[in-house]
C-alpha cells in the first residue's frame, strides 16, 4: 500500500501523506484554510470549528479529519466562508472584545480573522455578558471577557513531569479558564510568555509587560492573516 | 438634479469620527460641491429642516436622549451610516455593560470618586429634563435599521470620503485590507 494519497481542494489536486489532517496537507500545498483553536505543536482539538470544511459534501473540521484517497474537498467557496465569518461573528458578540482597549489588538487572531473576512458588524444581537478579571496570578491577568474557550492554553502549557498549567472550571456557558494554584508559583517567566503566545486573543496577559509594537506594526496591521501560507507556497511555485 | 443631503450626529461618542471627517482637508470643498449639509454639528444646524438622503451617526446609545435622536434620524434620513466602533458596537462607553451597574456608576461619578469634591449635599443629578440612562449602552443598530457599517476607532478620513464618495456617486467602493481596522484608523494605502 502506497503512503501517499490524492485528494482535491477546490478542484486542485495536491498529494498528501496517509494520516495526515486535511489541513496540515493544505497547509503544505499553500492553501490556507482559516484555524482558531488549533495551533502547531499540539494535538488538534476541532472546537471552535472555524477550519470547517465540505469533505464530499459534507461538513468536516479540517484539522481533526486525517485525509484518505479520493477526498473531494471544498474549502474557499461562498457558502464556507459565510459559515466562517458569521462563527467569527458569534465569537464577537459572546464575550465583551473591546478591540479598542485591548493590549493584544491588532495581534490578535480572531481580530484578524474578522478582518480578512471583512466583518462590519456581527448579524447577532450582543451579549455582554457579565465576566471577570482575574489578576491574583503573580505573573498573569486572565480576562474573561476576551477568552474564546479554545483550549489552546490547556494543550498547549505544561509544566517538566507533563502536568497542565490551565483547566477548564464549572460548566456550560459558565465555564472558564483556571490556573492549577498548587504548580502556578512555578510557572517561569518563558512559559508566562509562551501562554500569553498560545492564547489566539488577549485573555491571557503578561503583568508589567507591554504595548511593545506600534501601533501599524503589529502582525496584522498590514498583512492579512493566511497570506504567509498562500504567499510561500506562490514562491517556491507549488500552486 | 439637487444635491444629496447629508445629517450627521454625535451620540454616546468622543467626536472622534467627526474629527476624522474634518481630517478629509481640502477635499472638504469638493465634499460641499458633491452634497449639501442639514442638522450636523458641522454647520450647527440643530434640527432637521428638510428630508435627507444619508444620516451619519457617531456612537452608540447610552441614554434616553441618544435614543430620541436616532430614532429622529431614521425617521428623516432614508440611509443611516454607523461610524466607528462606538455606532458599532458600543465602543468604551459599553465597557459599562458587563460588570457595572447604573447606579453603581451613577454614585462613582457622583459620590464616591476620588476627585469629586463639591457636592456635599450627595445629589446624584435627578432634574425631569435631563435624560435618563440606559440599563447598558447599545449599539445603534439594535435601536434602529442602519443600512451600512464602517467600522474603525476612528475610521480614516480617506475611508469615510470613499464611502461617501461611493454612496453618492453609485459607484463600487475600494476595501484595501490596511483600512478596515477596530482599534485605530488604519494605515495609508497605495492607491491605484
Amino acid at each position: 500500500m502506497s503512503d501517499v494519497v490524492t485528494i482535491t481542494i477546490d478542484g486542485v489536486e495536491i498529494k498528501a501523506e496517509k494520516g495526515q489532517k486535511i489541513l496540515d496537507a493544505a497547509t503544505k500545498a499553500g492553501i490556507y484554510i482559516p484555524t482558531l483553536c488549533n495551533f502547531e505543536g499540539v494535538k488538534p482539538k476541532g472546537s471552535c470549528r472555524i477550519c470547517s470544511v465540505l469533505v464530499n459534501g459534507r461538513p468536516m473540521t479540517a484539522c481533526t479529519t486525517p485525509v484518505s484517497e479520493g477526498m473531494v474537498i471544498e474549502n474557499d467557496t461562498e457558502y464556507l466562508n459565510d459559515l466562517r465569518k458569521a462563527i467569527v461573528e458569534i465569537m464577537f458578540v459572546e464575550g465583551n472584545h473591546m478591540c479598542p482597549v485591548c493590549e493584544r489588538s491588532g495581534n490578535c487572531e480572531l481580530q484578524a480573522l474578522a478582518y480578512r473576512y471583512l466583518m462590519m458588524v456581527p448579524r447577532f444581537p450582543y451579549l455582554f455578558p457579565t465576566r471577570d478579571i482575574d489578576a491574583s496570578h503573580p505573573k498573569l491577568i486572565k480576562d474573561h471577557d476576551r477568552c474564546i474557550l479554545c483550549k489552546r492554553c490547556i494543550r498547549a502549557i505544561q509544566d517538566e513531569n507533563g502536568k497542565n498549567f490551565f483547566a477548564f472550571k464549572r460548566r456550560g456557558y459558565k465555564v472558564t479558564i483556571n490556573i492549577d494554584p498548587s504548580i502556578s508559583e512555578k510557572m517561569t517567566d518563558e512559559l508566562a510568555q509562551k501562554a500569553m503566545d498560545v492564547c489566539p486573543v488577549g485573555a491571557l496577559i503578561r503583568k508589567e509587560k507591554g504595548y511593545d509594537v506600534p501601533i501599524g506594526k503589529r502582525k496584522y496591521d498590514k498583512v492579512r492573516i493566511g497570506n504567509d501560507i498562500e504567499n510561500k507556497a506562490k514562491k517556491e511555485g507549488v500552486v | 438634479m439637487s444635491k444629496p443631503v447629508v445629517a450627521t450626529t454625535s451620540l454616546a461618542g468622543c467626536f472622534g469620527c467627526h474629527m476624522s471627517l474634518l481630517d478629509i482637508d481640502e477635499r472638504i470643498l469638493d465634499l460641499v460641491q458633491l452634497v449639501e449639509f442639514n442638522k450636523s454639528p458641522i454647520d450647527d444646524i440643530k434640527t432637521f429642516t428638510k428630508q435627507c438622503d444619508i444620516g451619519i451617526i457617531e456612537g452608540g446609545c447610552c441614554n434616553s436622549e441618544n435614543v430620541h435622536v436616532l430614532k429622529d434620524f431614521r425617521k428623516n434620513c432614508k440611509i443611516l451610516i454607523s461610524l466607528g466602533e462606538c455606532a458599532i458596537m458600543g465602543g468604551l462607553p459599553a465597557m459599562r455593560n458587563n460588570r457595572v451597574s447604573v447606579e453603581e456608576c451613577l454614585k462613582e461619578a457622583y459620590l464616591n470618586c476620588p476627585s469629586v469634591t463639591a457636592n456635599e449635599e450627595q445629589i446624584i443629578p435627578n432634574d425631569p429634563e435631563l435624560p435618563m440612562m440606559l440599563n447598558k449602552v447599545y449599539p445603534c443598530h439594535e435601536i434602529v435599521k442602519i443600512d451600512y457599517h464602517i467600522p474603525g476607532c476612528a475610521p480614516r478620513a480617506d475611508l469615510i470620503w470613499e464611502a461617501l464618495v461611493a454612496l453618492v456617486t453609485g459607484k463600487p467602493m475600494n476595501l484595501p485590507y490596511e483600512i478596515i481596522k477596530f482599534d485605530y484608523r488604519g494605515t495609508k494605502w497605495q492607491k491605484k
